[in-house]
């Protein structure tokens, strides 16, 4: 491992990870342009996780969890938040040092830390998909989550993939000794305009809040909701064959693009609080209805087929 | 005589699994080769974080030769008959014997199975032991198809005697097999070569890897007691996360800490459950003010800086934590001081059940409830138990249940002193959820007794009214235990009340809520579910289940209370000789009038008189009946069922001289009838206490 140096901002440990993973082989993605509650939405993971062919990707994907709001005021808690993914199919018998070396890289000391892996089972009830796997603990507090993927949209991931998620803001603020987040450096310090991240997100956070817990029309939402989910069955239920091209077209990612606003949402209602216990159960059953017709259409596609011998990687 | 060594080195197994993964590894080998014809003499079972061991010493070096001899078909058998002979032990015909066997001509098969080397049999069995590994949860990883609790890296399968040791050849999913294992993961991750179990024992420790869980366990324990004591603190036993935090580290390093003073103001329940749940710290207490003051983390590495940056990011954390948790408090304290209304408030919208209302709608049923349960508990003060009834479920609405469900109840407890509420209406808040089980305590104080009786019915009647029952092993909202809890409520606060006519009351106000139009048969079907529960729990005290099945067959049978002191009184009775023989008497008396009222058709119920008597015994049965009616009447009054059967035993006597001496099936018919008459009365006095014809023997 090479040297350990602290980085100085927000953005420098974003980009360190990003020269890790990049030199690590991982193509290096853009966040995905929709409002997801975890980075585990963006097609690179969910879709791209099943099948047979080999990937590798990293990317920053902003999170939003309306439940979590607290008007910028709490030191840990935001309802905007970034995650940092990677997912790489078949996962590497080395992925647990590669992803070491990922803490090495942004500056966390691995001689002077406790690092554990902590039994976490992963599930999301929304996806229908399952995984096993841990919390990373450094010096006690959760900094990733690491799952082997057994199960997507209902289907069994084959090959298996494995996939890391950190929590950008809460590593960050430990990696540079920050208690509250709005008070972590952004940019550098040192930069002629530093801004910190309270400077981009505090008010954001409190407009945000505000809309998520009381602005946001319920009706409306409860609306787009079932707008969302016929038109994601309307789009699968289209015959493969493009009358006009002549190609199969199986239209399995702007459909599973419905099913992310579904489950958005669904999380903006249920900060409403207009959700109770049990239709909480209903709606997330409906989500996965359509996350798992999703994903039968995606297997159905050239990226997500399991055609032939399963490929290795050389 | 070989040792075998054996390693499953892999990713991170869950603490929780480790304990009866060691136990499955050391018995699924161990089963596997004995089957096969190996012996050994000792076995170990290991396991850290990262790798599962067995070793056993004294293998033998081959299993014996096996002579099988099977008996066939006769050799006139139908060929299909010989066919399948032949299939099954993979025989030909020329292979097999006849035999002469009593009549007939008989094919033999003779199969012998020669010595197997240790090696292949230990290969055999560990890659069966390997592929069908009962894991609470396992998976795939990579490309391959192999299964395990995580990734499995390497396996070290080692036979070694006083020549040197081998590698027993195997492969599986591509792993091969061989004699290397690693060390800790950051103190001394590089791989070195062993060559029997003390060498790898050793080498491990040289590797900052300690091998025996057992020995972590005190090893944390001692180190832990230690700091705590050098401090002039003292650490709360937890014997679960000592077992946990053990399987999460290699190399165990005991760190103690001080809580921030800004938090030692928080309810001590509050900072363990916090610190044991998130952190999976130990709480460690101040003899002298009796508060949670610190804490110990065991991390899993030496550092060069003696533990310093751990320890100052495990602070880091816990104040983050405890930060949430003060906040809780301080933000519930705000509303509790207030009086809870807008806990009150929000329940309204927390959903219980989507055919049972809300919450609120659930504290509205207890409340009322109240006023059915109390005729039942004299001395209970209604008005602090209504109270309490409205208060019980509030803290469900508190920020700090929220986050710690495992809290409900007992945040409850707090919230109403703050609230200024009496003793008995706080405890009631911790209490109504009691007994949780079979085992757990059940509440005395009479306000906690009726709230929780007006939780537990209101919940079963729910669940009946709209008839979703437990069903199988599916029990989620824990009826059972709710159905034994009331019962235990009853029975040991000697309470007497009516079952059908509360489970009516409550079926009532669900009817009323609008959930089901009517309540028809939900008290006797839920009675019945009652019945089942207590005689489970019954025969786990010692309460024979015909003495439970006789005494159920009473009227009264809703009054459980009534109904255990019925049974204990008979078990009680059936176990002095006096009782059995009375209980014989009883049975006789009762099959002879049975046959005789079967064949006359008529029940003999019109009275025997003594004038009819022919014998002394019979006259004497007469004055013993008389006297113990006498007796039995106010005894039975009084329900003392003790006393009743008591004055029972003095007709034990009079009855077996009666039989000895009298024939009751004589030639004389208004005799013959005066003494079905006379056995009916033996039958109607002792049938006061149970239904006698349901006791076995």
């Amino acid at each position: 491992m090479s040297a350990v140096t602290t980085p100085r901002s927000f953005q420098e440990i974003i980009l360190r990870l990003m020269t890790y993973w990049s030199g690590h082989g991982c193509a290096v993605l853009q966040p995905y342009d929709m409002e997801v509650g975890a980075g585990t939405f963006h097609p690179a993971t969910t879709l791209r996780s099943l099948g047979n062919k080999p990937w590798a990707a990293a990317y920053v994907q902003p999170s939003r969890r309306p439940t979590d709001g607290r008007y910028g005021e709490n030191p840990n808690r935001l309802q905007h938040y970034y995650q940092y993914q990677v997912l790489i199919k078949p996962s590497p018998p080395n992925l647990q040092d590669l992803y070491l070396g990922s803490l090495n890289a942004i500056g966390i000391d691995t001689s002077l830390h406790d690092i554990r892996f902590v039994e976490d089972d992963w599930e999301s009830p929304t996806l229908g998909a399952w995984g096993l796997g841990w919390e990373v603990w450094c010096d006690g507090m959760e900094v990733s989550q690491f799952t082997y993927f057994q199960q997507v949209g209902g289907h069994d991931c084959k090959p298996v993939s494995g996939e890391l998620t950190y929590g950008l803001e809460r590593l960050a603020m430990y990696v540079l000794g920050i208690d509250h987040v709005m008070d972590m450096p952004f940019n550098d310090p040192a930069s002629p305009i530093p801004l910190k991240y309270g400077d981009i997100f505090r008010q954001t956070e409190e407009e945000y809040s505000r809309h998520n817990f009381d602005g946001a029309t319920t009706e409306m939402l409860l609306r787009h909701f079932e707008d969302a989910e016929a038109e994601c069955e309307r789009l699968l239920a289209f015959p493969a064959e493009d009358p006009k091209t002549g190609k199969r077209i199986i239209m399995a990612h702007p459909a599973y693009d419905q099913t992310i606003k579904a489950s958005h949402l669904f999380n903006l209602l249920d900060a409403r609080g207009v959700i109770s216990v049990t239709e909480r159960q209903a709606y997330i059953g409906r989500v996965r209805a359509l996350a798992k017709k999703c994903a039968d259409a995606f297997v159905q596609t050239e990226a997500g087929a399991s055609l032939g011998e399963p490929e290795t990687v050389a | 005589m070989p040792d075998l060594l054996i390693e499953l080195f892999s990713e991170e197994i869950p603490a929780r699994m480790q304990a009866s993964a060691r136990e499955n590894l050391k018995k699924l080998v161990t089963d596997g080769l004995v089957e096969a014809g190996l012996t050994y003499e000792g076995a170990g079972a290991f396991s850290t974080p990262r790798r599962l061991v067995l070793t056993l010493t004294g293998l033998t070096g081959q299993s014996r030769p096996v002579r099988e001899e099977r008996k066939g078909p006769r050799t006139d058998a139908p060929a299909a008959a010989l066919e399948g002979f032949l299939r099954s032990t993979g025989l030909t015909l020329e292979q097999l014997e006849k035999r002469a066997d009593k009549k007939a001509e008989v094919y033999f098969a003779v199969i012998e199975k020669p010595g197997r080397q240790a090696a292949e049999i230990v290969a055999e069995v560990l890659e069966r032991t390997i592929r069908n590994f009962p894991w609470p949860k396992s998976m795939r990883w990579g490309a391959g198809n192999l299964k395990w609790v995580r990734p499995l890296h390497s396996i070290i399968c080692l036979l070694g005697d006083e020549g040197g040791a081998h590698v027993v050849p195997m492969t599986i999913d591509g792993i091969e097999a061989g004699n290397t294992t690693g060390g800790h993961r950051f103190m001394a991750p590089a791989r070195f070569p062993v060559s029997s179990f003390d060498d790898y024992a050793a080498k491990l420790r040289r590797a900052y890897v300690m091998l025996d869980s057992a020995e972590r366990e005190a090893h944390i324990w001692n180190d832990a007691q230690n700091q705590a004591f050098a401090r002039g603190w003292e650490l709360v036993p937890d014997a679960g996360l000592l077992t946990e935090v053990a399987g999460l580290v290699e190399w165990p390093v005991v760190l103690m800490g001080a809580i921030g003073a800004e938090f030692l103001h928080l309810p001590p329940e509050v900072l363990q459950t916090s610190m044991r749940e998130h952190q999976k710290f130990f709480s460690v207490k101040n003899p002298k003010t009796g508060r949670i003051e610190g804490f110990v983390t065991v991390a899993n590495r030496e550092t060069a800086d003696g533990g310093a940056t751990i320890l100052k990011g495990n602070l880091k954390v816990l104040s983050a934590r405890l930060s949430d948790a003060r906040f809780f408090w301080e933000n519930d304290l705000r509303v509790a001081k207030a009086g809870m209304g807008e806990w009150e408030e929000g329940l309204q919208a927390v959903t219980f059940h989507n055919k049972l209302g809300s919450q609120s709608d659930r504290i509205a049923r207890m409340d009322a409830l109240v006023n059915d349960v109390a005729p039942f508990m004299p001395g209970l003060n209604i008005d602090a138990a209504k109270v309490a009834a409205k208060l019980a479920k509030l803290d469900l609405r508190s920020a700090m249940v929220g986050e710690f469900p495992e809290l409900q109840g007992l945040m409850g407890m707090y919230y109403a002193l703050e609230a200024g509420e009496p003793e008995s209406v706080a405890a009631a808040a911790r209490e109504h959820y009691q007994p949780l089980g079979p085992t757990d305590v059940t509440p005395k104080a009479l306000v906690s007794v009726a709230v929780a009786l007006a939780d537990k019915l209101d919940l079963l009647s729910g669940f009946w009214v709209i008839g979703e029952k437990p069903t199988g092993s599916k029990d989620p909202f824990a009826l059972r235990r709710a159905a034994l809890g009331v019962s235990r409520l009853l029975i040991e606060n000697g309470l007497r009340a009516p079952l059908l006519r509360l489970f009516s009351a409550a079926a009532q106000l669900h009817v009323n809520h609008g959930s089901a139009a009517s309540w028809e048969g939900v008290p006797a079907d839920l009675l019945a579910f009652f019945h089942d529960r207590l005689k489970v729990f019954l025969r786990d005290q010692g309460i024979r289940h015909d003495v439970i099945d006789a005494c159920l067959a009473m009227p009264g049978n809703d009054d459980l209370t009534l109904l255990v002191k019925r049974a204990e009184a008979l078990q009680a009775f059936l176990g002095t000789e006096d009782g059995t023989n009375l209980l014989q008497g009883f049975k006789r008396a009762n099959n002879i009038l049975s046959q005789a009222e079967a064949k006359d058709g008529v029940e003999y119920a019109f009275g025997a008189e003594v004038k009819f008597a022919e014998t002394d015994e019979e006259r004497a049965l007469f004055a013993a009946l008389d006297a113990g009616a006498a007796a039995i009447k106010p005894a039975m009054a009084a329900e003392d069922f003790a006393g009743a059967m008591a004055a029972m035993a003095k007709l034990r006597a009079p009855i077996d001289a009666f039989f000895t001496a009298v024939q009751i099936n004589t030639d004389n018919q208004i005799v013959r009838r005066n003494r079905l008459n006379l056995l009916h009365s033996i039958r109607a006095l002792v049938g006061q206490v149970a239904d006698l014809t349901k006791v076995e023997g």
